[in-house]
């Protein structure tokens, strides 16, 4: 009998959940911050549903009714994606200044 | 275009990425190579989704505008944020992601071919239940965002907003929606998944009303667990791995940080969930502890003098620092005492600030180096040994009450052993409780020097002083 491949996404999901436990476990607290910024700029990827939605449109009719609702989580998720990385990389960018400082 | 096999390897690689730019952050040296691993993972993903589609009619032009209209927008902010305000933006980026997740499940419900999920009106059962738990959790994840966007912003109010029947009414609301999305699967009707999806909408601002605004840090942590859950349901409905490995990865991150936020408050989930904390502790303490005693008020001169014939002084930052912005003024003040061969170290309070590790930050920023900087149960035993307690900004994460009254509403907190250094100086504006609600002992010791002014105003006046 053929295993459903539903099943193995779950698997993935599962194996994932326990890789981020420990994974969230070694991030130092003084980083919490950071974490939070960059966990949310990564579920952005998200907006790899909504290209697959946009481009779906045919060249006669680039809107219909699903297309828009991709065309607005692009947005949604590309504001993410791009605030999300970079206000990291400025917070992260803090943490190096100083080291260099005292040394 | 490229096989599906293919691509799925390519998503995989992405969602390793991820893991990797999340292992970054166990220290700040490998903290930024981690970031790039992020940044990788979006653009491989992103590329292979295009590359996969391999449909370039003109929706590819609005495609990249609309991307780079929105790149646009989340990198001014991003640039222009001040570190203050964080706890808002990162409330405000949840919110993004919970209606992206709420837009992709209804274009997914609205044409199911293109995502080969059946046909319209015929979607496939499993596809069906998994678009619409993450359209629920994601618009969840949005308005519950939006609520604390509001109130960490200050529009609107911190106090918990409760009223009677408020649990039984979501968890009937909670049990619509199962009901709902039980027949949704057998008769595949529109107006059910979007009266899911508004009802959804209705649960997340019930359910985040309630929480006052000391339990901010848990709610933003659990705000991001929700829309990683959201995304993995969504990735579940689109078949993608890289989505699935990340939603898993955040929902299990932000599950994380609520943990420890609870923890450092000695909270239960549930309780910080039902809500209605900080009302109900001000209204009973102010009645009982009314009776005045006496507090030792100093001034500038005097801090000045006993930091300078100290040898060793912890500071004890809290949010009242980031609200002065008194962190710079406090560096300042630090340097001097470093130049007189002074030791100073930071005690920082899992829950100082209003979301995990938002002091750590503000330090950061006023270039404080990360390695003078303490975590609790890293530091607490050195206040024994310490001439000079500063607290500037901070309150109930000191406040002895915590480990002495049981009957006290934060018994058994972690907090602080502020009160064991030689003299404690308590930069506050007021006597006023905190964020609690609850009366502080440490402001009545024989050892504590209360500063009443601005943080940002006194710790000037003491860089002054100390010349």
């Amino acid at each position: 009998m053929e295993i459903d491949p539903f099943i193995f996404r779950i698997s993935i999901f599962i194996l994932s959940i326990f890789v981020g436990y420990y994974v969230v476990w070694s991030v130092t607290p003084s980083l919490h911050t950071p974490l939070m910024s960059v966990t949310n700029a990564i579920s952005s990827v998200i907006i790899v549903g909504a290209i697959i939605a946009a481009l779906a449109g045919s060249s006669e009719n680039v809107f219909n009714s699903s297309s828009i609702f991709g065309y607005a989580a692009i947005i949604l998720a590309a504001v993410n994606i791009f605030g999300g990385f970079l206000v990291t990389q400025r917070m992260l960018q803090m943490y190096k200044k100083k080291k260099d400082k005292k040394k | 275009m490229i096989s599906a096999n293919l691509s799925a390897v390519f998503y995989l690689v992405s969602g390793i990425l991820f893991i990797l730019a999340l292992r970054g952050l166990s220290s700040p040296d490998t903290s930024r190579q981690g970031n790039f691993f992020g940044i990788a993972g979006m653009i491989i993903a992103i590329t292979v989704t295009f590359l996969s589609v391999g449909n370039f009619s003109n929706s590819l032009i609005y495609v990249f505008v609309f991307l780079i209209l929105g790149g646009a927008f989340g990198s001014f902010i991003a640039f222009k944020i001040p570190m203050t305000a964080m706890p808002e933006l990162v409330a405000g980026f949840h919110s993004l992601v919970g209606l992206a997740a709420v837009f992709v499940a209804i274009a997914a419900f609205l044409s199911p071919s293109v995502f080969n999920l059946g046909t319209s009106g015929n979607i496939k059962l499993a596809s069906l239940i998994e678009m619409s738990i993450g359209a629920a959790v994601g618009a969840i994840t949005f308005s519950g965002s939006i609520i604390a966007f509001l109130k960490l912003r200050g529009i609107m109010s911190g106090a918990p907003i409760t009223f009677s029947g408020q649990h039984f009414i979501n968890l009937f609301l909670g049990l619509g929606i199962l009901v709902l999305i039980f027949y949704l699967c057998k008769n595949q009707s529109t107006n059910i998944f979007w009266t899911v999806i508004l009802i959804s909408f209705l649960i997340g601002v019930l359910l985040i009303i309630p929480i006052g605004g000391a339990d901010m840090p848990v709610v933003i942590s659990m705000l991001n667990s929700y829309s990683g859950w959201a995304a993995a349901g969504i990735g579940f409905t689109l078949e993608n791995t890289a989505l699935i490995i990340t939603g898993a990865l955040v929902g299990s991150s932000g599950a994380i940080l609520s943990y420890i936020m609870c923890k450092a408050m000695n909270r239960s989930f549930f309780s910080v969930i039902l809500g209605g904390f900080g009302a109900e502790a001000s209204s009973e303490v102010s009645k009982d502890k009314k009776d005045q005693k006496p507090v030792k008020n100093g001034n500038a001169e005097d801090a000045a003098f006993l930091m300078k014939n100290a040898s060793s002084v912890i500071i004890v930052p809290g949010y009242g620092m980031a609200v002065a912005q008194a962190q710079h003024a406090l560096r300042e003040m630090v340097d001097k005492l470093k130049k007189n061969d002074i030791k100073v170290t930071y005690a920082i309070h899992p829950v100082a600030g209003r979301m995990p590790g938002h002091m750590n930050v503000l330090l950061a920023e006023a270039n404080v180096p990360y390695d003078e900087v303490f975590e609790l149960e890293d530091i607490n035993n050195d206040f024994a040994n310490a001439d000079v307690a500063f607290v500037i900004g901070a309150n109930d994460v000191t406040n002895p009450v915590a480990k002495t009254d049981p009957k006290s509403p934060i018994f058994g907190m972690p907090v602080l052993d502020v009160e064991k250094s030689k003299s404690v100086l308590f930069v506050k504006r007021s006597l006023s409780p905190g964020y609690a609600g609850i009366d502080n002992e440490l402001f009545y010791k024989d050892n504590t020097l209360m500063l009443f002014a601005d943080a940002k105003k006194m710790t000037e006046d003491i860089v002054k002083n100390l010349d």
